[in-house]
């Protein structure tokens, strides 16, 4: 196969699989299977490509001109290669958790949901492999699109103005703020194109290149920051799959990872260290980190707990990437596979716990370790993971930002990380020790795990979480391939 | 003296903006339509004086005759082409009366609003 | 001599004859039939035709063999060629899905003279974007808004009636404007050719009357084109008409109006009057910015889905004039696709719309509650065309989009106010496009069955459901290879602004 075959497949694939799955819709089992069976299929097609990115291969597949000078096109490099990976791979341990939910919950309209988890795959791998800012910012359209029927799943009124707040705030913002500021680049710069290095060297300077990485990152809501966070725990009405693939790994790592693309690629990491009026982003994204520590704080639904922590732990990929330092770079994209690993354990024990007893709240969780052992092990996995407790991949991954915050002493950084780690463990630590230790309330029934599929599911992700402290060395050189172009 | 010699264009001037008026101010469509009429009419004018040329005569060519002054044809034959056009506006707007005012029977425009709002 | 060479009058003799025609048509769907076969061979010509203009050529037509500037000139370029696609597309489009609406609004009896009216006014719009004589254009023009008028007053209430009546008063007044302007005009110059025009302006020293003529055309075009604050006919008449003749003059009525304008203003006046560009870029450009910030905040509270894009409509003719505007080659360019695009974008969504209220009662957004349910395929091609006209990428609206706020951004610090303006509308149709599809998808169908109708849902006419996806699939396909439409707006912009080479 070739790698230029490979991107196309990888876009087709999942493309495919939904019109597949559409077919089956009155056999539920076939269309499972050929939901698994296309989960797998994407992930060995990325796979194929891993091999030659490594060795410094640039794969690309041209499709076609848009408008003079833009074109639709894909090239493969370190950064998206990471994503594509991520989102391909646990795209199957999620589509197994999802047969499991699904039936376990007796979901409606179960087909819909497949089809639309499987576009929006396919754009997920249209933001790893575009070669561009419009043809990223397409298939970014094509991902909110998409991923608004699975938000609006449930149907009834509270879950529609939901969904509202998240398709509005979404297409809002990247409507209104990403597209000026594509156009913006390309009229100073006459290209779009990613480009190790950036494009806007020369061609940008002073207060107009902090004003451009204001529209960007605000633009690209998917990144959360705040004040545009607000669509993320509004996202939590939907099923719990939807939230643990998309809400934690495909739709905000595609924000986290357009930012920094945007940053890498475009500005250039030489561009924003000249200029001063860029170095808002670290005050940003270090307040949103804080801001949205304390709400999760606050919390009294596991959800949306989750989801706070989630808009907080995205700040730290920006964050490390604003630091602009080699060793935060690394630490950024990283931090985009621990947290990736760490959170879709954790919602997928949420899951696992609204299958089995139906409870939703923290109070309610209170001995709940002894009837569900290994949700609750997973979950506590996932959380060390959060606060950045080894053996986890949260450990190295908070290790290389700090390092790189070191590199260059930057104290803002260095401080919002500490704090931040006190306030992570201050909100996760007591729903842990309540889980194991506190006496279950015993007017309430014995509900037992899980069904297997989700217990599966969720002790696979969080044997990841373990093993990227230990494995973390094709991560690593993933990285090395990414400083060396 | 050059006032006077622009006489045909302040006619012009004044029947375009009595009708114009009309148009504008009258609430019964009829007269609505009266004004739409005078406006045209003011237009035909203009388009009527520019083709005059001092000393002109009908632009007909006769035998015999040579080294004759016309008048410009091309405007009187677009203004009858206006003409036209202006007769089948107003009969179509009339047309439009009428059954207007079957349907709600009255003609002012400001009634037929007071009755769409109800 | 072949056929091939007559195709600039056939243009507009085929639909002018066949218009009797069908009015001796009796029986069902006959005369649907003609006007249909008739539309879409006119769109066969405007394909030939334009398939030769994309080289960039010029085609001329003597008429009855007179040579121009006496004779009347026939004039294809670029220009012409985008709006006879667009004219005769959305006629064909239209009149493929009329047949069974029209049938049950009309009655056997009238039909056939109301597809007779149809094609009068397909006639007069291919007339005036391919003539090359000014009289002839006020000819054309008049030709093609009695009919629509007509059109307009078949709507199945009362107040079509009222609506067809304050159109035509202000119709006839915008089109007796430009007949003023065109008088004064061939004062000073002798002739009515545009191009011959264009030529002679520069040897005319008084330009006091041209000034005042360019004023009457600028105006009288702004009314038929309903350019803000002179729209107000426009949103009754959209809403009024019968759906599918909406459709028909949302698509291209109002752009044929404005191409006169801008043929106008930019090919004639722009480069013979000194000033003329900042007259018309100062006057105009705020105008344009008010128009879409209050057709689009009007939009976003209306509740009537036909009038709500009706004024969608008003804030989008602002864009297309901000981007004619900035007076440049690429603003230029953006204006006229824009006018494609969203010719593209509001017939598809006019078409849906359409096809909805065969089965709903009203035009009120509680109306169409829990539709999509029983017409999912409509309620997608409406999701694909509200995105057109949002401006997401991957359809026709965002490569316009596109264009306009590039063009915008080399205006210096008054195009980012123009460009600002743009996106808050941008932001504004992504309001008011969501208030038509929330309802439809998740809206309970309490609001149908109050109305009496106990929804009966027969299936959607299949043609009319055609005629739908075709639109729809244009709005994709322009969206995603749009070298056509984007070419043509090029050469076009280049042909309007040649004088500033």
């Amino acid at each position: 196969m070739t790698p230029t075959f490979a991107i196309g497949l990888s876009l087709l694939l999942p493309a495919l699989g939904a019109f597949a799955i559409a077919a089956a819709d009155s056999r539920p089992n076939l269309r499972e299977t050929i939901t698994v069976l296309v989960a797998l299929a994407l992930a060995a097609t990325v796979a194929t490509l891993l091999p030659g990115v490594m060795a410094g291969e640039r794969p690309e597949l041209y499709l076609g001109e848009l408008l003079p000078g833009i074109s639709i096109a894909f090239k493969v490099e370190p950064l998206g290669m990471l994503y594509a990976c991520l989102a391909s791979g646990l795209w199957i341990v999620n589509s197994i958790y999802s047969i499991g939910y699904m039936r376990g919950n007796s979901e409606k309209h179960q087909t819909r949901f497949y089809v639309c988890f499987a576009i929006a795959l396919a754009a997920v791998m249209g933001i790893a492999f575009a070669e561009n800012l419009v043809t990223l910012f397409l298939f970014y359209e094509i991902l909110t699109l998409s991923t608004y029927p699975l938000v609006a799943h449930k149907g009834d009124s509270n879950t529609i103005a939901s969904a509202r707040v998240y398709l509005g705030i979404l297409l809002a913002t990247s409507v209104g703020l990403l597209l000026p500021a594509i156009i913006w680049t390309y009229s100073v710069a006459d290209t779009v194109s990613f480009v190790p290095g950036g494009i806007l060297t020369g061609s940008l300077t002073g207060p107009g290149v902090g004003l451009l990485l204001a529209l960007f990152v605000f633009g690209i809501g998917k990144a959360a920051v705040m004040p545009v966070h607000r669509w993320l725990p509004a996202a939590m009405v939907a099923p719990t799959p939807v939230s643990a693939l998309l809400h934690a790994v495909a739709v905000v790592k595609a924000g986290v990872f357009t930012v920094t693309k945007v940053i890498l690629y475009i500005f250039g990491t030489g561009l924003l260290a000249q200029e001063p009026s860029s170095n808002w982003l670290i005050f940003a994204s270090a307040f949103t980190i804080l801001a949205a520590s304390i709400v999760a704080l606050r919390q009294q639904n596991l959800k949306r707990m989750l989801a706070y922590s989630t808009i907080g732990q995205l700040s730290y990929v920006i964050m490390a990437a604003a630091v602009l330092t080699p060793l935060a770079k690394i630490g950024a994209s990283i931090h985009m596979v621990a947290h990736a690993f760490g959170k879709i354990t954790l919602f997928f024990a949420a899951g696992a716990i609204y299958t089995a007893s139906k409870k939703t709240e923290l109070n309610q969780l209170r001995g709940i370790g002894t009837q569900m052992p290994w949700t609750m092990a997973a979950f506590t996995i996932g959380a060390l993971s959060m606060i950045g407790v080894p053996p986890t991949g949260g450990f190295v991954s908070k290790w290389f930002i700090l390092a790189g915050a070191f590199q260059s002493d930057n104290y803002v950084a260095i401080f919002t990380i500490i704090v931040s780690t006190a306030l992570n463990a201050a909100y996760f630590l007591p729903i842990i020790f309540a889980a194991w230790f506190a006496k279950p309330d015993p007017q309430l029934k014995s509900h037992g795990e899980a069904p297997t599929a989700i217990v599966v599911a969720l002790s696979i992700t969080a044997l990841a979480t373990l093993g990227l402290f230990f494995f973390n060395q094709p991560v690593l050189d993933l990285e090395r391939a990414l400083m060396d172009q | 003296m050059e006032l006077l010699g622009l006489f045909n264009y302040w006619v012009f001037a004044v029947l375009l903006m009595v009708g114009f008026y009309a148009v504008i101010a009258k609430t019964n469509m009829v007269k609505k339509l009266l004004g739409l009429s005078i406006f045209q009419g003011a237009v035909f004018l203009l388009y009527i004086t520019m083709d005059k040329v001092d000393g002109g005569t009908a632009p007909i060519i006769q035998p015999g005759v040579v080294d004759a002054i016309y008048s410009n044809p091309l405007p009187q034959v677009l203004i009858l082409t206006a003409i036209v056009v202006g007769i089948s506006t107003t009969a179509l707007g009339l047309a439009l009366i009428v059954r207007i005012y079957e349907a709600y029977g009255t003609i002012e425009e400001d009634e037929t609003q007071r009755l769409d709002i109800e | 001599m072949s056929i091939a060479s007559q195709l600039p009058a056939l243009q507009i003799v085929v639909p002018l004859l066949v218009a009797p025609l069908t009015v001796l048509l009796r029986g069902s769907g006959l005369a649907w039939a003609a006007a249909t076969a008739a539309s879409a061979m006119a769109f066969a010509i405007a394909v030939a035709l334009t398939l030769t203009a994309l080289d960039g050529a010029t085609i001329s037509y003597d008429m009855g063999g007179w040579p121009a500037p006496y004779g009347i000139e026939l004039r294809l370029d670029a220009f012409s060629a985008l709006l006879l696609l667009l004219t005769t597309g959305a006629s064909t489009l239209s009149l493929l899905g009329a047949r069974d609406s029209i049938a049950e609004l009309m009655g056997e009896s009238r039909e056939p003279l109301f597809y007779a009216a149809w094609l009068v006014a397909l006639a007069g719009l291919c007339g005036i974007a391919i003539t090359g004589d000014a009289f002839n254009v006020f000819v054309f023009m008049e030709i093609s808004s009695l009919a629509t008028y007509v059109l307009i007053a078949a709507g199945p209430d009362r107040r079509a009636l009222t609506a067809a009546f304050k159109y035509l008063i202000m119709g006839t007044v915008g089109a007796t404007f430009y007949l003023i302007g065109v008088g004064l005009v061939y004062m000073m110059t002798g002739t009515l050719n545009f191009a011959d025009m264009e030529a002679r302006l520069a040897e005319v020293d008084e330009v006091r009357p041209i000034v005042v003529a360019a004023g009457f055309i600028t105006i009288g075009l702004a009314l038929k084109a309903a350019i803000f604050p002179l729209h107000v006919w426009l949103p009754n008449a959209y809403s009024s008409a019968p759906n599918l003749v909406t459709v028909f003059i949302a698509a291209c009525s109002t752009k044929v109006a404005l191409y006169v304008l801008l043929r106008f203003d930019f090919f004639v006046f722009h480069g013979n009057l000194v000033g003329h560009a900042f007259q018309f870029s100062s006057f105009l450009a705020p105008l344009a910015v008010l128009g879409i910030l209050v057709g689009s905040a009007v939009a976003v509270v209306e509740s009537n889905v036909k009038r709500l894009l009706a004024y969608s409509s008003v804030a989008q003719l602002g864009y297309i004039l901000l981007g004619a505007s900035f007076g440049d080659v690429a603003g230029m360019t953006a204006a006229i696709t824009l006018m494609f695009n969203h010719g593209l974008a509001k017939g598809a969504l006019f078409l849906a719309i359409a096809a909805l209220a065969m089965h709903t009662r009203g035009h009120t957004l509680a109306d169409l509650s829990g539709a999509a349910r029983q017409m999912p395929w409509t309620a997608a091609a409406l999701v694909i065309a509200g995105a057109s006209l949002i401006g997401i990428p991957g359809t026709a609206g965002f490569i316009s989009k596109w264009l306009l706020l590039q063009a915008a951004l080399q205006q210096g610090p008054l195009g980012v106010v123009a460009a600002v303006a743009v996106v808050v509308g941008s932001l504004a149709a992504l309001a008011y496009v969501w208030r038509i599809i929330e309802p439809l998808y998740f809206g309970t169908a309490e609001g149908s069955t109050a109305g009496g109708s106990t929804a009966a849902y027969t299936a959607t006419p299949r043609l009319l459901l055609l005629a739908l996806w075709l639109a729809a699939g244009a709005n994709v396909y322009f969206g995603l290879i749009p070298a056509v439409p984007v070419s043509l707006s090029e050469l076009a912009a280049a042909e309007l602004l040649g004088h500033l080479r």
